[in-house]
């Protein structure tokens, strides 16, 4: 009897992951599918090279460029918010901050991260852009500005959280070493520690990026929808998430070449957050054979 | 090797007493009692230490001679360790630490409130337990307490730096690799370099808490042997647990217990005649 049970919970549990592998599988797969048919039509050489993104226009262009420009825009103007933010909290909080101010503080940043990001992408658009509206006054209505600053603002505990996580795990010893000689917190942080916990800041840093370059709702609400090839923050941009959430909103005939092209975004989407993430595989496991 | 640490004693221009001091130990040597109107390098007066309502060091009052070794025995959570740690101001990162007394190095109370810890520490050098180099080059380990200190001079830094692995007895094994990666080299090796690098800073006292006990024999007997030639140049306080270790290379011995100072005598004597029946059950191995 027990025998019976115990092989029920072991086959049980294993078909959760072998659900969860074969539906990841099966993405990779349609997106793969519906991509390679849509490169029959379009050449990838135009793909990547043609700077306008006009498949639902008359004239039809099918460049990605704008596209990821758009992306890595709005990605960057958040990594510059997110970074020396999130850096400068989690080495306070590391090597300044009591105990239990660290232990009260590091759930509520987490909280910033739990906000949904269609609030994030609501205040972008109605408190963020007017602020900025006031300094900046030819900044448009929609821009990746004010959507990058807020991105950067959900991604700060990204960034933090890892960050000290790798910076509070570094040896008490190295610490040690360090005032030993006569260093001052400042120096024992920033020379020692800092550089200690590098690959998981890294790692934290990509992590980052990889949500900032999948985010969706904050961007698609409050950046625009319009492919345009520019590196001008105040104007109005679309990301590769914000159109394929506009055409799948929109009427555009299944099986289409017009429907076909959020298959050939996603798959570059996809392309871009799988080596990021396993870029940030890589160096967690090199770090993690530093200290045993 | 021996005439390498002559040339270094002529080389050492800051420490000024070291004719005057080497006399008076051996003077010192003829008599059998620890003489009290001798200058000492470390005072301590009635310390107490809390660790909130736990009394980790009680009423422990200390003298230390210049340029000598002590060892700190006693079984573990005696309190030996904490006390070493005074010296350096290293407790003061522990939560609900409290100390209570004086502790005088040179004649300086180092619990007085202005005092900097930056540079206590440059004065008082530490080597801890399990070798701890930093994930740096081994020479970068070494001149880390000199940049630090805000020094740019590359010359000055590449020649203390070769100082200092000299002075450890590494230099021969690591100077064509000064540039690799502190942490290839063996436990034995990096704990040498932890040596040179709080030599390289040029202290007047190391406090070393347990340097050897996670090194293989070899590498103990090599960094005995390194410890017993610092002592013309440093003031050494070694905490160990092992008792064969504190008499190779002591010259006092303090037995701790429960925190208390039970015995606190020449190494001779601690280990030959020693006054107090605790410390002759310890060293005897009847417990602890």
């Amino acid at each position: 009897m027990r025998k019976i049970r115990e092989f029920i919970i072991e086959k049980t549990l294993l078909s959760s992951a072998l659900i969860t592998v074969a539906v990841t599988v099966g993405i990779i797969l349609v997106l793969a599918v519906e991509a390679f048919s849509f490169f029959r039509e379009v050449s990838i050489f135009d793909f990547f090279t043609d700077t306008e993104w006009t498949p639902l226009f008359t004239k039809k262009h099918y460049g990605i460029l704008p596209l990821l420009t758009g992306t890595l825009l709005t990605t960057f103007i958040a990594i510059s918010v997110a970074l020396p933010i999130g850096l400068s909290i989690s080495i306070y909080l590391s090597e300044y901050a009591p105990r239990s101010f660290r232990k009260t503080i590091k759930p509520l940043l987490e909280l910033l991260a739990a906000v949904p990001t269609v609030v994030y992408g609501f205040f972008a658009l109605v408190v963020v852009t007017p602020f900025l509206q006031q300094f900046i006054p030819s900044l448009s209505g929609f821009n990746s500005l004010s959507a990058g600053i807020v991105m950067g603002i959900m991604i700060i505990p990204f960034v933090s959280s890892l960050s000290e996580d790798a910076l509070f795990a570094v040896p008490k010893a190295l610490r040690e070493a360090s005032y030993g000689m006569g260093a001052t917190r400042l120096q024992t942080a920033f020379k020692v520690v800092v550089p200690a916990a590098s690959s998981g800041i890294i790692v934290s840093i990509i992590l980052a990026i990889s949500r900032a370059i999948g985010e969706t709702m904050i961007v698609a609400i409050a950046a625009g929808q319009q492919p345009r090839l520019t590196l001008d923050p105040t104007v109005p941009v679309e990301t590769i998430t914000a159109y394929i959430v506009q055409v799948s909103l929109g009427d555009v005939q299944h099986g289409s070449l017009e429907y076909k092209t959020i298959f050939a975004a996603g798959i570059t989407l996809f392309a871009l957050t799988f080596l990021l993430n396993t870029l940030s595989f890589q160096i967690r496991k090199k770090f993690r054979q530093k200290y045993d | 090797m021996e005439s390498r640490f002559i040339s270094e004693i002529n080389g050492k221009k800051n420490y000024s007493n070291t004719m005057s001091d080497m006399m008076s130990e051996k003077t010192e040597d003829a008599k059998t009692e620890a003489p009290i109107a001798e200058k000492y390098k470390l005072q301590t007066k009635d310390v107490n230490v809390f660790y909130g309502d736990f009394q980790a060091i009680k009423d422990i009052s200390m003298n230390i001679k210049p340029k000598s070794i002590t060892a700190f025995i006693g079984p573990s959570g005696c309190g030996k360790s904490t006390f070493l740690r005074l010296f350096n101001r290293m407790n003061d990162y522990i939560e609900d630490f409290k100390m209570e007394g004086k502790i005088k190095i040179d004649d300086k109370n180092i619990y007085k409130d202005k005092i900097q810890l930056e540079q206590l520490r440059k004065e008082v050098g530490m080597v801890f337990q399990k070798p701890n180099p930093f994930p740096k080059s081994i020479f970068e380990n070494v001149a880390y307490g000199l940049k630090i200190q805000g020094i740019k001079d590359k010359k000055l830094i590449a020649d203390r730096v070769e100082k200092a692995l000299v002075q450890a007895d590494l230099w021969n094994e690591v100077k064509d690799n000064l540039s690799k990666s502190a942490l290839t080299l063996s436990g034995g090796q990096q704990q040498r370099l932890c040596i040179a690098r709080t030599l390289a800073v040029e202290p007047s006292i190391i406090l070393m808490d347990e340097p050897t006990s996670a090194l293989d024999p070899i590498s103990t007997a090599k960094i005995e042997e390194l410890i017993h030639h610092l002592k013309q140049y440093y003031t050494i306080i070694i905490v160990t647990h092992n008792m064969q270790q504190a008499a190779r290379i002591s010259d006092y011995t303090a037995f701790f217990y429960m925190g208390e100072l039970i015995e606190f005598d020449k190494t001779k004597k601690i280990f030959t005649n020693p006054e107090k029946k605790r410390t002759e059950n310890y060293i005897t191995g009847r417990f602890g």
